[in-house]
């Protein structure tokens, strides 16, 4: 209940300098960027090959502070340290290969002492959640690539994080199973009420899965266009085949042709990058 | 499951007819032959003196194992967490790995002397690079999302060591072990060769200057089972933390 009231996050003029050195000039990777998610809010950033996606997610997370501009996270300031209620998940896999499935979803709340019993009644509940009860005893190298995601989804997850940051977190599945993913991310936003930010570079996928679809420029990454989707919350993998579904991809993909054809050096002046 | 027995029982039969060949192709004062080395083994396990030769091989392994492992999981866990040190070290301690380190052996001697001592300190410069090398490696590679896991997680520094990055670290760092322990104990057998007063080693020169070729060999399958059972269950520990169970 906590996060219908929590979890919102706002960016003003967030900008991400990396300081070059060995004679390098600075990397400008993003920004400024000002964007305001709401809580419960899901929101997909979509852009080039190197716009700074990843770099937005950092900040995002507290993994890493802005060079300049604020992110708060509920009013608190967001300064290279990652506060409670935060969760990411990424795209390479995170799974403890030493750790057994059951281990592997408990090993935050161990970490955070919770008590044995609400760590078992919590973990098994997780994994009942996200299809996993059958494998609670299995290795991730006994699983696939979809069900270490589902591992470290869970992992997340049994935390009750008020935002959950996904990084590509579908990147290196295929596609059938990256849809079904997608359902699966649409209920735990839902049954969860967490607000969602998902860093993807499929259009589909955020056009299907988010309230808004933020699409940003090649780097440095700004947010060139804010599309409002007006799904219903209760939406799955089948509103590809609505009609309103094309219009909406068909306008994303409009703005990032041009901005994928110029991070590719094709097209366009760009070089205000490395100044 | 027996399939790979199978495998294993074709490559001992093949190994046993090539010996055969080898034997009588040699003649038997250069090649015994396999039963005849066998039983002598046999004989061999059954006779006091040759315990005593075991035990020195054993002692003088088991500490330079130690040693070995010891030093190299230090030097390594400092040189990984060091970029700068690490980036020094890296080609100085390939370079140590790679000479023929037989060429120290006088070295070693007038340091430390005939006896335990300089066998021992001849198996751990064998054993002490690899796995420092492999424990240096180790602890760099260990995969940037897991580190980035545990920052989300909020973890100390100090948890994350214990509970994140030494167990992701833990599987390169057995397969150094592996690979150490198996180079100290030709370190210390080298050793032995050279200038002991026991241990197999020395039984083996012995058997050399008398020409006693079924002794040689004996002798030789007898280190050869060893080192097989030692690198076996180096490689089943490993492979548990590898991969979970």
């Amino acid at each position: 209940m906590a996060a219908k009231f929590s979890g919102r996050i706002s960016l003003r003029g967030v900008t991400k300098v990396f300081p070059g050195h060995d004679g390098h000039p600075d990397v400008h990777a993003l920004g400024p960027v000002d964007l305001d998610i709401a809580a419960g809010e899901f929101v997909s950033v979509v852009g080039p090959s190197g716009c700074g996606k990843s770099t937005l997610l950092d900040v995002l997370s507290g993994l890493a502070a802005a060079t300049a501009g604020t992110a708060t996270f509920d009013e608190k300031p967001l300064v290279g340290q990652v506060p409670d209620g935060i969760g990411a998940v990424f795209q390479q896999d995170a799974s403890f290969f030493w750790l057994n499935v059951w281990d592997n979803v408990a090993f935050g709340l161990r970490r955070r002492g919770v008590s044995a019993g609400e760590v078992a009644r919590r973990v098994d509940q997780a994994l009942a959640f996200m299809g996993l009860a059958g494998f609670a005893r299995a290795y991730p190298a006994q699983l696939s690539g979809g069900m270490r995601q589902r591992v470290c989804i869970a992992r997340t997850l049994v935390l009750e994080p008020k935002v959950l940051l996904l990084d590509e977190p579908f990147g290196a599945l295929d596609q059938q199973t990256r849809l079904l993913m997608g359902d699966e991310l649409l209920r735990i936003w839902r049954e969860t009420g967490a607000t969602v930010v998902l860093i993807t570079h499929a259009l589909d996928e955020a056009a299907m899965l988010s309230d808004r679809v933020a699409v940003m420029s090649a780097r440095p990454g700004r947010f060139i266009d804010i599309v409002t989707t007006c799904w219903p919350r209760t939406r799955d993998s089948r509103i590809v085949s609505d009609e309103r579904f094309g219009a909406v991809t068909a306008r994303l993909w409009e703005k990032l042709r041009e901005e994928s054809l110029r991070a590719m050096g094709v097209a366009g002046p760009s070089e205000n990058t490395k100044s | 499951m027996t399939s790979r027995r199978f495998d294993h029982a074709l490559l001992l039969a093949g190994f046993l007819a090539i010996w055969q060949v080898l034997h009588w192709a040699a003649g038997a004062d250069v090649v015994s032959s396999p039963w005849a080395t066998i039983a002598r083994a046999v004989e061999l396990l059954g006779a006091p003196a040759f315990w005593g030769h075991v035990r020195a091989t054993l002692a003088a392994f088991a500490l330079a194992s130690v040693i070995s492992i010891a030093g190299g999981i230090a030097l390594g866990l400092w040189l990984g967490l060091r970029h700068f040190a690490g980036d020094v070290a890296d080609p100085i301690l390939g370079t140590l790995y790679s000479i023929p380190k037989i060429t120290l052996y006088p070295i070693i001697l007038l340091m430390f002397g005939l006896g335990v001592s300089a066998k021992v300190a001849f198996g751990v410069i064998h054993g002490v690079f690899p796995i420092a090398i492999f424990t240096m490696n180790a602890v760099r590679n260990v995969a940037p999302v897991f580190r980035r896991t545990a920052l989300v997680m909020r973890l100390s520094p100090v948890t994350t060591a214990a509970t994140v990055m030494a167990p992701a670290a833990l599987p390169e760092i057995l397969a150094g072990i592996r690979v150490g322990v198996a180079l100290t104990l030709l370190g210390t057998l080298i050793g032995e060769l050279f200038a002991a007063t026991s241990g197999l080693g020395f039984a083996l020169i012995r058997a050399m200057d008398v020409h006693a070729v079924v002794d040689i060999l004996a002798i030789t399958l007898l280190l050869f089972c060893f080192a097989a059972c030692v690198n076996a269950s180096l490689r089943l520990v490993e492979r548990r933390a590898r991969h979970g169970g």
